[in-house]
């Protein structure tokens, strides 16, 4: 399926009838087999995508079907889809299969999408590397020039991220509490959406830290990435956070507008004394594209960001603690054997089902909600939510868009056995607009001294997606960041 | 503050979470190398600052108090672990 780039080349060859959707689906499951050495897919149904390819064929030849009709799409195992299963890549869902559809995923559908399988992450969304699956690890497509060792594709969101980089799909959707679709996407050199919090529909994706969570697109172009939040954004009465703002038009956001007299403001506490050599180079040829392009350019101030990760790091594991108190081995996934009495049940079946990273999260915000140090910790770092919310309302008093790296690094290796902090601060750069509620995106920027991707970072306001999607395709414009990784991964005569 | 194997086996407790033997000493090494690092937020100057739950730019939405019957026992009960005469089925919580 390397012949198509774009899903709007995808869609205009369906539309003259060039494929079908039943060919494009078996294409991709062909494709998908031989690229299992990524571990990008944790289940597929091929039975479930051939018949949704078969509706879609029957629509198209009523002259019916939506924007994203027969174009085949991967889906994080944190969203609940029909004919799938939804385990969050955790033992303790081990078997549970959802008899619903997320909001997000029934919305995918009932514009013609085609789902191909279920993608690996971290466990329960929680990592940066896709290493604390319990399906293992998600390989990145990309390697170090002349080296053979295997990198991380990121996380959590690493097998949507590696599927796209690889072109086993030309989107997937991914969920971002800290940074889980940002980061990914600038390891392996895709574009990624977080949208504004609320503008999606949390109903029907399991829940992780419920203030931060949302869901967002990721594709190998902003254009597409931005056809496909399109469809995924939109109220729903089910979530009561998701707003009943109308949803704009994002693709045309993606094309034919310029950045011409934008302020893009470069929040100067990101470029502390660590950041590499290589990132500040990018995050400056960034800034001077966006100038070239007739923006303007000014430094601002975010004096509460160096805060970010700690409050961070106290606000989603109190909340996941609360939302992870629903798998107690009664209702669904995996019960402890010979249970001695229910509290045994509960106690044993959390043990063997939960993977290490997730039982310290759960601690920790057990730890810091319990009695005694609830206002220590819990409402300390609310408070410095709010200030740092206000330094983001300060800043877009000034400008119109933020431009910063993605992630402080390029890809690493897998088995790098980063402690736990040292895996904390790759999100250094995108907790703060899950903090404040904001959306962020990623956009390929260059290849550093290893020919590893990096990503830039844009932040708007809030429901601000239009300008900082227009600002993203001109990122994408100057970057010209066309080339894909040598195809290791496929047997030797497919490569 | 550094956190001791009491408060690990504690906080467990409270999360219904069964360590093992062992297991507490090196939680409670790394659960201390974490909430030190977060008490850099001491040096946050907070006083007067009112706490954020959460951000959501809409009013809470009000919905009519209707009774909805979206789920079928047997939907739900095809997940679960261990079933009886559409129940869940747990060990004997009273004699």
């Amino acid at each position: 399926m390397r012949e198509f780039d774009t899903i709007q080349q995808m869609s205009e060859a369906l539309s003259r009838g060039d494929v079908t959707a039943v060919e494009l689906a078996e294409a991709h499951l062909v494709h998908m087999e031989k690229a299992v050495g990524l571990n990008a897919f944790v289940d597929t149904n091929p039975e479930v995508t051939l018949a949704q390819a078969k509706a879609s064929d029957e629509r198209r030849a009523k002259q019916e079907g939506g924007r994203l009709e027969g174009i085949p799409l991967g889906i994080k195992d944190l969203f609940c889809t029909l004919g799938f299963s939804a385990n969050s890549c955790s033992r303790i869902l081990a078997g549970f299969r959802p008899n619903y559809e997320s909001h997000v995923t029934g919305r995918l559908r009932a514009e013609g999408a085609v789902f191909l399988g279920k993608l690996n992450m971290d466990e329960f969304a929680m990592g940066s590397s896709n290493e604390t699956s319990v399906h293992g690890p998600c390989i990145n497509p990309w390697r170090a020039e002349g080296s053979e060792q295997n990198l991380v594709p990121g996380g959590s969101s690493g097998g949507s991220a590696s599927a796209v980089a690889a072109g086993l799909c030309l989107g997937a959707t991914g969920t971002d509490t800290g940074g889980s679709i940002r980061q990914p996407a600038s390891l392996t050199g895709i574009v990624g959406i977080k949208p504004t919090y609320g503008r999606c529909s949390r109903w029907g994706i399991i829940a992780f830290a419920s203030s931060l969570d949302q869901a967002g697109p990721m594709a190998r172009h902003v254009a597409d990435a931005a056809l496909m939040l399109n469809v995924m954004a939109g109220h729903d009465p089910r979530d009561a956070t998701s707003s009943t703002l109308p949803v704009p038009d994002f693709t045309a956001a993606a094309m034919g507008k310029d950045v011409k007299g934008m302020k893009i403001g470069i929040p100067k506490e990101f470029a502390g004394d660590n950041l590499g050599a290589d990132i500040r180079k990018i995050w400056e040829n960034g800034a001077q594209w966006l100038a070239d392009q007739g923006a303007e350019i000014i430094e601002v101030g975010l004096p509460h960001t160096e805060y970010a990760l700690a409050a961070y790091y106290i606000i989603a594991p109190a909340e996941a603690s609360s939302n992870l108190a629903r798998y107690d081995g009664v209702r669904y996934g995996r019960r402890a054997e010979n249970p001695k009495d229910l509290e045994d049940l509960y106690a044993r079946s959390r043990a063997e089902g939960f993977g290490d990273e997730v039982k310290r999260r759960i601690l920790v915000g057990t730890h810091v909600l319990s009695s005694g140090y609830y206002d220590a910790y819990y409402n300390k770092a609310q408070s410095v939510r709010r200030l740092i919310r206000n330094d983001f309302t300060k800043a877009f008093s000034q400008v119109d868009l933020l431009l910063t790296p993605t992630s402080p690094n390029a890809a690493f290796p897998i088995g790098a056995e980063l402690d736990p902090l040292d895996m904390y601060l790759n999100d250094v750069f995108t907790v703060s607009t899950n903090l404040a509620g904001l959306p962020a995106m990623s956009v390929p920027a260059a290849l550093n001294a290893q020919n590893l991707p990096l990503g830039l970072q844009l932040i708007g306001p809030a429901f601000g997606e239009e300008k900082m999607i227009t600002a993203g395709a001109a990122l994408e414009r100057a970057a010209k960041f066309h080339v894909r990784p040598t195809p290791w991964w496929m047997p030797e005569g497919d490569r | 503050m550094s956190v001791t194997v009491d408060t690990v086996c504690k906080v467990a407790r409270l999360a219904r979470i069964h360590i093992q033997e062992g297991e507490a000493e090196r939680l409670t090494g790394e659960l201390g190398q974490i909430m030190d690092w977060i008490d850099v937020l001491g040096r946050c100057d907070t006083s007067n600052v009112e706490p954020l739950a959460g951000i959501t730019v809409d009013e809470m939405p009000m919905r009519r108090d209707e009774a909805l019957m979206n789920n079928s026992r047997d939907d739900i009960l095809a997940n679960a672990p261990a079933q009886d005469e559409g129940y869940f089925v747990v060990p004997k919580v009273v004699e």
